[in-house]
């Protein structure tokens, strides 16, 4: 029974924006890998994709070959002692949660959703709340195995050159058959958190500068509908491991699934309802410290699979952007005011402040300054020419976009806010490309 | 490939076929739960793999057989006998191994006929009588097959496949009546649908659709308890009853 390529045309992004035919394979085990690689092409190029948690165009490849890898789900060794896991690339988060966490361990970071796979955590180098403190998940990645559309195989580690294009690379630089990484120690699966609001987008600042010393994990919800005196007001909810409590894994299955794509007239009301849970901490907020399990702190929108429909059919569009700490301030401030008087913005951004580390992809997102992140319902031109003016104001502050999240943004904005975008290029498999890719690469 | 980890096992399994989705998924559940598995199939690489992630999972031993299950089937007896030392006793046996086929192929050629009578059936029952030897001695236990739903009713498309898998749902039927005043089970389990390699071929989606995952839970707990034969999941006792009740002059004029 040899895995091949099937068409699919049900394969899209978390955006939902782009609808178009794949043909698709989905190996169950790392042994076809080789062959299914091997078949990749310039002319016919490939790319392998995870859960479909990246929102535009960067995990899909219209028309062309997608290896689906969730069915390479395997843990491969978990030393306990050392906290040191190595997994097939298929294995999500949320399925290394419920092995690490009954044993004491965490991820080092983990973005919003525990539903993306290890080799998507790799590829897209992801941020979590803990940026500040833990850096991106490539800073905890001891070890990698590559297969290349040559039939070459490379086992990686941190210093190899391969590797600082791999991590942050978009899937581009070869298929990630497994990935090893170094988990962090809990003391319980607790957060002692607190939440801290602010009037306006300048006190955001003050606040996140004075938590970030004290608090492993900190961002902040952002009221995109008010402007005026108080626009960017919001609460910044920060925490720490809590030393008391069980050391309880989350529940695997969402709680709550959104059916069915919205329909036109009821789009606005549902994305407010869907938000709801996060609305009601804005009003009624919590005045003192309280302790919550991780699975709420870290993955509140978890708990309601595929919300993604409450955009429509449709789809949405998410603008997440980083600008540097001297732009940061006025530059967030002009963001946000643009996106309350297009009156297109979902009710609720996220605001975040990375820290300095080091990146450890050429290609890596994070870097010193702020990042803000807002859904876009899709409605075409309108949308479009929003993102337009947005990235206007992200160039002029010298900050870049978030390929994860992004459809369509213009080479030119790709190119100058990735200056190793070039470097980068170098290491890219010729059998290997993506929509994205090809729109930024010219 | 014993597992340094000697703790007393939750129960004892052994799962023939352990590398398809379905017995991976069933697989999944006993090892959280901290048992002892004997995995039983061909490729000896993707079974060590299988091995590993199931350790690092909590199961507290994993050992390996790398057997072609249908050529080793006159053997049963003395093979269950060894994975019974190596574990230390047998709780349940999942007997999940398969051959979808095809119809057309089948009716043209006596091997490919051959072959799906021989997995899904001939060489099934003999597994499934060496275990029942077991659990008749020891008087506990279960034995759980995997049938399918294509046993219910010969149809055009699969009655090659449907007649096995009906075949093996009699045989265990009559092994759990058997089994009946020992306090042992037998349970034939009938999937409908479900999403795994088997099935690539086919188009998939749709409400009648299950994953593995749900399959393998309905196994789990049918190792436990329940009658001697189980839909998978319960609607398609429903659907199967409507199938086998339409008269054959209405039935003859579908292409099912």
């Amino acid at each position: 029974m040899s895995t091949h390529f099937h068409p699919s045309n049900t394969l899209v992004s978390w955006g939902r924006v782009v609808k178009a035919t794949h043909l698709v394979a989905r190996p169950r085990f790392t042994d076809e890998i080789g062959r299914l690689v091997r078949g990749f092409s310039a002319t016919e190029p490939g790319l392998a994709v995870g859960l479909r948690r990246s929102y535009g165009d960067s995990n899909l490849n219209p028309g062309g070959y997608v290896i689906d890898m969730t069915a390479l789900d395997r843990l491969i060794a978990f030393d306990a002692d050392t906290g040191v896991m190595r997994a097939e690339a298929g294995v999500s988060l949320s399925q290394a949660l419920q092995v690490l966490v009954p044993r004491g361990w965490f991820l080092p970071t983990t973005p919003g959703t525990r539903f993306v796979t290890l080799g998507g955590a790799v590829a897209n180098d992801v941020h979590g709340k803990n940026h500040h403190s833990a850096g991106t998940f490539g800073a905890s990645v001891t070890r990698l195995k590559l297969h290349r559309t040559d039939g070459a195989v490379h086992e990686l580690a941190p210093g190899d050159a391969l590797f600082r294009a791999t991590v942050g690379g978009l899937g581009l630089t070869g298929v990630i058959e497994w990935v090893e990484f170094r988990a962090t120690r809990i003391p319980s699966a607790e957060i002692d958190a607190q939440d801290t609001p602010f009037d306006h987008v300048h006190e955001y600042f003050d606040i996140a500068a004075e938590r970030k010393d004290r608090y492993e994990h900190t961002m902040a919800w952002v009221d995109c509908m008010t402007g005026g005196s108080k626009v960017g007001r919001g609460i910044l909810s920060s925490g720490n491991w809590s030393p008391n409590g069980e050391l309880k894994a989350h529940q695997e299955e969402p709680k709550r699934k959104i059916p069915i794509d919205a329909p036109g007239f009821a789009l606005g009301r549902l994305t407010v309802c869907a938000f709801n849970s996060i609305r009601h901490d804005l009003k009624t907020m919590r005045a003192g410290p309280y302790r919550q399990h991780y699975e709420q702190f870290l993955y509140p929108l978890d708990a309601i699979a595929h919300w993604n429909r409450l955009y429509g059919s449709r789809g949405f569009y998410q603008y997440q952007c980083v600008l540097p700490p001297e732009t940061a301030r006025d530059g967030t401030l002009e963001l946000l005011e643009t996106i309350v008087a297009s009156g297109q913005g979902s009710p609720l951004a996220v605001l975040k402040d990375f820290g300095s580390n080091p990146p450890v992809g050429l290609l890596s997102f994070p870097r010193e300054g702020t990042t803000l992140a807002v859904d876009i319902r899709n409605q075409d031109e309108e949308t479009l020419e929003l993102m337009e003016t947005l990235d206007g104001i992200v160039a002029s502050a010298g900050g870049r976009l978030y390929p994860a999240k992004d459809g369509r943004i213009p080479a030119a904005l790709f190119q100058s806010g990735f200056p190793k975008w070039q470097e980068f290029r170098a290491h890219v498999d010729p059998g290997l490309s993506s929509a994205f890719w090809r729109r930024v690469s010219t | 490939m014993t597992n340094g980890n000697h703790s007393k096992p939750s129960n004892r399994v052994v799962i023939l076929g352990a590398l398809s989705a379905i017995a991976m998924a069933t697989a999944r559940i006993y090892a959280a739960e901290g048992a002892a598995l004997m995995l039983v199939a061909r490729n000896p690489d993707r079974l060590k793999a299988l091995a590993d992630d199931l350790r690092a999972r909590g199961a507290v031993q994993v050992e390996t057989a790398s057997l072609d299950l249908e050529a080793a089937s006159t053997d049963a007896p003395r093979h269950m006998a060894d994975w019974k030392a190596k574990l230390g006793g047998i709780d349940h046996i999942h007997v999940i191994y398969g051959y979808l086929g095809t119809q057309v192929k089948a009716s043209a050629d006596p091997m490919e006929l051959a072959r799906i009578t021989s997995s899904n059936y001939s060489t099934a029952v003999l597994w499934c009588e060496a275990a029942a030897n077991i659990l008749r001695t020891q008087k506990h236990g279960s034995i759980v097959a995997v049938s399918s739903v294509a046993g219910d009713r010969g149809r055009q498309s699969n009655y090659a496949y449907g007649a096995a898998k009906g075949g093996i749902a009699l045989y265990v039927q009559g092994l759990a009546h058997a089994l009946a005043p020992t306090g042992a089970r037998a349970v034939a389990v009938k999937p409908g649908f479900v999403d795994t390699p088997m099935t690539d071929d086919m188009k998939k989606g749709g409400a009648l659709w299950a994953s593995p995952e749900k399959i393998g839970k309905i196994l789990r707990r049918a190792a436990d308890k329940g009658g001697p034969i189980q839909y998978a999941p319960g609607i398609w006792r429903m659907i199967m009853l409507v199938i086998r009740t339409v008269p054959s002059f209405v039935f003859h004029k579908t292409k099912l």
